[in-house]
């Protein structure tokens, strides 16, 4: 995969997403992953081709997102780029994976409907947490292994057919969780040391330690995010795997300039200035009646900002120096829909984000 | 939908939203548990640290279990990392007394939760040495102690009742593992009793020539080895092995479970639903609340931190769209700090009615509910200051947030 044009690996952004056809997307609770990662495949979209996004918590967030009713367990189209591209959403459910699994090695349908009723479905995914985890992977890699003309479930189809998808983005576990969910094959190794399960394991790790694979963080710029982005990182490269970007969500610009950011900081803003401005300003009277202490309340909030964004540039610092590339997506107002998708996607894309 | 049992809400003679009083929910010696419960990323933890330094500096002698590996809060608290073992937090500085203690006769101590190695405790206590070993060897049983969802539920229940029990705390703080949703704090540990004496692994754990495959029929035989090859058959054996050495423990650990379950339910715990002002958190506690009410938990309030109130001066009543029509008054380039000012006003007002919004909802659903808030701060909480800062905040003595 070097490129001896540019040497072995490129810190940019192209080179985060260059060659990768599987985009694990992970990153802290609250930090809008499910959003990020939406964004993220309608941007590998928008070039044109298929791409699946996958979710696999159970959570229904793609739906919504989408504002759609709950997504079965089936690949539908959800999106559709400008040019004729489109994003399919698979909501990925470790039972459904099971039976699925179950039918296409062993044609074992209804004793796998058995097994649900008994429970033992539920029994093997919850004991085994592992189990549940590779069933999702799986189903993940699986896409990203598929070829046109293939039957769906026989493997790889014709060898040289052009892959179905072109990109597979997956809304994956949180940062805590997200280096025990990739290692897929420690997670099996005390459950089965031989037989299916385990040379399914060792199909799903070949791709997920691949140069195809690319494992995204999604953060805010606040310490405990950050934090664990840093952890997840250092656990993901222990691994052996690859990491994409950084992907900095909410960012919002700073209302003031940079000396007045400093000043109110250290809490010296020109309050004087603050009520000149006040009364030229068209105040109504009520609020206009007391311009020194509005001044006074509004300067408050003026220093809080000022130290939320001073502490925001530390944090944004920080991440800079962990290795992969940041990418910014923009505080959304009043929240995200398609159209704000969209938005978001165009910035992934002119940032870099491509195939 | 109510949710709101006269028999069990807490004084329904107050129809207005009461303020939940910290300081008089740590102060009564009657309190002798607080749970600190919610989904994920609210600020459980912080809070319950917070609540445990309030306690120890009025005069409890208070122990904060937090199952948060974070090192940020142990170090917030002045120590390098936290443990199974309760340690004395050293709190000095604004409240005085050093070395553990805090004001009158006080003390904060603080611990994690360590799942495995507590239920690696329960059962040694619960089998006899060679039993104990077969277990504590089993490769199920290193799965089912390290990574079955609810086992960490169950051990900080299970770790609970120990603390309860050896008295020498008289307020025990708990913060409850992150979850998607708070309920499974309640639910985990059941389902994991369930679990561990249902049907289904004692028919699966039953040798094929006998016992339940017999019973059951040759068909079943089919379930049993496709199991065997789901999972593999070493583990179907590893599965055996467990459940016939842990049979002696079961009715021990069932027993547990219910009775730690009741001390829930005892006047001298109070639950402390944590949410932050967004829609999903809000529904969240919203279902956490009912709940409660619905197994007779007894509740005392909840905590909204990350909230944006207004400023106290004239600024409350400066609306968001007379702020903007203000800024925008502003000729290009003049009073450029006043326009940002204004702006910035206008931001937090709208944030701040959209708060109020979802809290007047929630309240409407819950009318007896006791609520705090605790206003965003600019940083992170990194040290006892902080942990005070936030305590007197949930006491209603700083309202603002800002600095």
């Amino acid at each position: 995969m070097s490129d001896p044009e540019r040497g072995p690996r490129d810190s940019g952004p192209e080179a985060a997403f260059a060659g990768a056809r599987l985009h694990i997307v992970t990153g802290k609770g609250g930090t809008g992953k499910t959003t990020a990662a939406a964004a993220l495949a309608l941007s590998l979209a928008s070039r044109g081709g298929r791409v699946l996004l996958v979710e696999v918590e159970g959570r229904q967030g793609v739906a919504a997102l989408l504002g759609s009713a709950a997504l079965p367990y089936e690949e539908r189209e959800m999106l559709r780029a400008a040019n004729g591209g489109s994003v399919h959403v698979l909501a990925a459910d470790a039972e459904a994976a099971l039976l699925e699994y179950l039918e296409m090695f062993y044609g074992i349908r209804r004793a796998g409907q058995a097994l649900t009723r008994l429970g033992a479905v539920d029994f093997a995914t919850t004991v085994a947490p592992g189990l549940r985890d590779v069933l999702l992977t799986g189903k993940a890699t699986e896409a990203v292994r598929r070829r046109a003309g293939g039957r769906r479930h026989s493997s790889d189809g014709p060898g040289n057919a052009p892959f179905h998808y072109d990109s597979v983005v997956m809304d994956a576990p949180p940062t805590g969780r997200i280096g025990q969910f990739l290692n897929v094959n420690s997670e099996v190794a005390g459950l089965a040391r031989v037989g299916p399960v385990r040379s399914h394991a060792d199909r799903v790790m070949e791709v997920i330690r691949s140069e195809r694979t690319r494992v995204h963080f999604v953060t805010l710029l606040e310490e405990m995010p950050a934090q664990e982005t840093r952890d997840g990182i250092n656990e993901i490269s222990g691994l052996g795997l690859n990491l994409g970007a950084v992907l900095v969500n909410m960012v919002a610009p700073p209302l003031l300039g940079g000396a007045d950011l400093a000043a109110a900081a250290a809490g010296e803003l020109d309050t004087a200035e603050l009520v000149r401005g006040l009364k030229a300003a068209r105040l109504e009277t009520a609020s206009a009646e007391a311009p020194e202490a509005l001044a006074a309340d509004l300067a408050g909030q003026v220093r809080a900002h000022a130290l939320r964004h001073l502490l925001q540039e530390r944090v944004r610092g920080e991440l800079e120096g962990l290795g992969p590339p940041l990418l910014e997506l923009p505080l959304l107002e009043g929240g995200a829909d398609r159209a704000a998708l969209a938005s978001l996607a165009r910035r992934l894309s002119e940032q870099g984000v491509g195939r | 939908m109510t949710g709101t049992d006269p028999g069990t809400a807490p004084r329904p003679e107050v129809s207005e939203a009461g303020r939940l009083d910290a300081d008089a929910l740590v102060d009564d010696p009657g309190t002798r548990i607080i749970v600190c419960c919610g989904a994920g990323g609210v600020g459980k933890t912080t809070t319950a640290a917070a609540l445990g330094v309030r306690a120890a500096e009025r005069g409890r002698r208070t122990v904060v279990i937090t199952v948060d590996p974070a090192r940020r809060l142990a170090q917030s608290m002045g120590l390098e990392e936290l443990d199974n073992t309760p340690r004395p937090v050293p709190l000095s500085g604004a409240n005085g007394a050093a070395g553990g203690s805090g004001g009158a006769g006080g003390s904060l101590h603080a611990m994690m939760l360590d799942m495995k190695r507590t239920f690696d405790e329960v059962v040694r206590e619960h089998a006899d040495p060679e039993r104990a070993r077969q277990i504590l060897a089993n490769p199920f049983y290193q799965t089912l102690s390290t990574s079955f969802s609810g086992t960490q539920e169950y051990m900080a229940m299970e770790r609970l009742g120990q603390l309860r029990q050896s008295g020498e705390w008289d307020l025990i703080v708990v913060d409850t593992p992150p979850s998607r949703s708070a309920l499974d704090f309640l639910d985990a540990p059941e389902r994991l009793g369930r679990f561990l004496d249902g049907k289904l692994i004692r028919f699966l754990s039953a040798p094929a020539s006998t016992g339940a495959f017999r019973l059951l029929g040759a068909g079943f035989n089919v379930v049993g080895s496709v199991v065997g090859r789901i999972v593999g058959t070493q583990f179907l054996n590893d599965l055996r092995a467990f459940v016939s050495a842990f049979d002696t423990v079961f009715g021990g650990f069932q027993e547990r479970a219910e009775r730690t379950y009741r001390l829930l339910q005892a006047p001298g715990t109070a639950f402390v639903v944590v949410a932050v002002p967004d829609t999903d958190s809000m529904r969240e506690a919203s279902y956490f609340v009912e709940r409660l009410a619905k197994d007779s938990m007894p509740l005392a309030g909840l905590v909204i931190n990350r909230t944006h109130p207004l400023p106290t001066g004239p600024g409350a009543r400066l609306g968001a769209a007379e702020a903007l029509a203000a800024a925008d008054s502003l000729a290009t380039g003049d009073h450029p700090l006043a326009g940002a000012a204004l702006r910035l006003h206008a931001e937090r007002v709208r944030v701040h009615e959209r708060e109020a919004g979802l809290r007047a909802r929630l309240l409407s659903a819950h009318r007896s509910l006791r609520v705090v808030e605790v206003a965003a701060r600019p940083e992170d909480v990194h040290d006892l200051a902080g942990l005070r800062g936030i305590g007197s905040a949930l006491a209603g003595e700083d309202a603002s947030g800002d600095p």
